[in-house]
């Protein structure tokens, strides 16, 4: 079983995550860029995240056998702080590398005049790249933050097929799924959406265009939910096929939209079995 | 042994996957050549010119395989300066530093590059040691500097085959024999394999091998 885990914070988990992954048969992650628990004071604090998402996650990454890339943004919580929201200027400079596939996570947190203002500019962005947009949809006033997020987009520059909206859940799907946008779902152990949701979500509204993540990060999380996801899959008997559709062939569609995905992991050059990181450092 | 050089534009040219990605060469290298010696305008939020765009792009057109060389001749054929290699080092992906500290050799004279070769160096990306180490290391790390390069080689598991110039600095090099046999010494006593490389670069010092 092969498995693209679409959203993870791979910053916050530790090198035995990446092992119990390759061994659940993840081969390729998406990290997207958003905010650290403690909030940043200046975009210099970004960049050196950026800088990270771009050099040293793919590297650990690849030394585990997991493609590594990323999505570039200033997340909606922190575009509510002017001590950050000169990240918006310096994103271009990002927005034309390699790693990136995507813009994200952009989208609304508490639906701020100035979330506004970053989500268009952002979504624009996208468009200006050649890149899709990874949507994070709020977790509070959850319905109708999707709507007004599904509103925005449609008035933007980027097609809806372009388009992931992300966290989505059984209130939020079916609007969604009429908006033409690509449909995420976070499987989490306490929030969000739980194995057995999502099968029924699965049954419910079929397997085309819907990605599953993790989007494991510094909270109580599980790395490892998209595995259980698929092996939820197939005991409600769902084949094969079906699990590697959700599981990587939407996923790899997706982001492939941004003609930068490379989906095979190059072994590091001049790296053998005693490096620093499988020692556990130098 | 040391590192091959970068491979020459007709070398590249040939390993390009296809003709659209020859074309895309062709063009980012003509761009590079005629690049404007003055600095760019400063308000831009893009990169400061059209070719450091192809720059980072050369991966998705050229092929990763190939992007480490398009890059180095890109760097050379803009004759990029110090001020233009820190920018782009600093701004770079760890796949747009490799070609900076590959091209330094070519475009910096002096030392005053090396401080892109000592960030590298403080790195732990085995990627951007193994370009840290090459001919520009070789003349102008200082040998203090320059054996804990060799060391850190050591200790991450890079080749020393990718260590310019290592059997001239590391002939009668007394203290870097010694800081190698004392790693070796302190590898034994965890239980744990002396790497090959070790006894080799030791070799070279000249010096007496020690009880390892």
């Amino acid at each position: 079983m092969r498995i693209f885990d679409p959203h993870i914070h791979m910053t916050s988990r530790t090198t035995d995550d990446y092992e119990a992954m390759y061994a659940a048969g993840v081969r390729a992650v998406v990290e997207p860029s958003f905010w650290l628990g403690q909030p940043r004071t200046s975009p210099s604090s970004f960049f050196d995240y950026f800088d990270a998402l771009l050099g040293w996650e793919p590297f650990r990454a690849a030394q585990y056998g997991i493609a590594h890339h990323c999505t570039i943004a200033l997340n909606p919580k922190e575009a509510n702080d002017p001590r950050c929201t000169p990240v918006l200027d310096a994103l271009p400079r990002y927005l034309v590398k390699d790693g990136v596939v995507a813009v994200g996570e952009i989208g609304y947190d508490s639906m701020t005049p100035a979330e506004d203002t970053a989500l268009a500019a952002q979504l624009q962005l996208a468009a200006d790249h050649g890149l899709p947009a990874l949507v994070h949809t709020p977790h509070r006033d959850k319905l109708a933050g999707l709507h007004r997020t599904v509103d925005v987009v449609r008035e933007s520059s980027l097609p809806m097929e372009r388009v992931l909206l992300d966290h989505l859940n059984e209130t939020t799907v079916q609007h969604a799924k009429d908006s033409g946008c690509w449909l995420g779902f976070s499987v989490y152990p306490d929030t969000k959406m739980d194995e057995d949701r999502m099968v029924e979500i699965l049954k419910t509204y079929g397997t085309e265009k819907v990605l599953v993540n993790s989007a494991a990060d510094w909270g109580k999380s599980d790395p490892l939910k998209t595995r259980k996801v698929a092996d939820a899959m197939l005991a409600a008997g769902f084949g094969e096929d079906d699990v590697d559709q959700v599981l990587w062939r939407n996923p790899a569609a997706f982001y492939g939209l941004s003609g930068r995905l490379r989906l095979d992991v190059p072994e590091a050059e001049g790296l053998h079995e005693g490096n620093s990181i499988l020692r556990g450092g130098e | 042994m040391t590192q091959p050089p970068p491979r020459t534009r007709d070398n590249v040219a040939a390993a390009l996957p296809d003709d659209t990605a020859r074309a895309w060469f062709d063009e980012a290298l003509a761009d590079a050549a005629c690049a404007a010696p003055a600095p760019p305008a400063a308000s831009s939020p893009y990169p400061a010119r059209t070719w450091e765009l192809w720059f980072a792009a050369a991966g998705r057109y050229c092929g990763h395989g190939n992007a480490d060389d398009v890059r180095t001749l890109l760097l050379v054929e803009a004759r990029a300066g110090l001020e233009t290699l820190t920018r782009l080092y600093r701004h770079g992906s760890a796949a747009e530093r490799r070609p900076v500290l590959r091209a330094l050799p070519a475009l910096v004279e002096g030392s005053l590059a090396v401080h892109l070769v000592e960030d590298a160096l403080r790195s732990n990306d085995t990627r951007l040691i193994s370009a840290a180490v090459g001919s520009y290391a070789a003349a102008h790390l200082d040998p203090h500097a320059w054996r804990h390069a060799v060391l850190k080689c050591l200790f991450t598991g890079v080749p020393v085959d990718a260590v310019a110039s290592l059997a001239q600095r590391a002939a009668g090099d007394g203290e870097l024999a010694r800081m190698l046999t004392d790693y070796a010494a302190e590898r034994t006593a965890a239980g744990r394999e002396v790497p090959d490389d070790l006894g080799r670069v030791l070799t070279l010092t000249g010096e007496e091998p020690k009880e390892l």
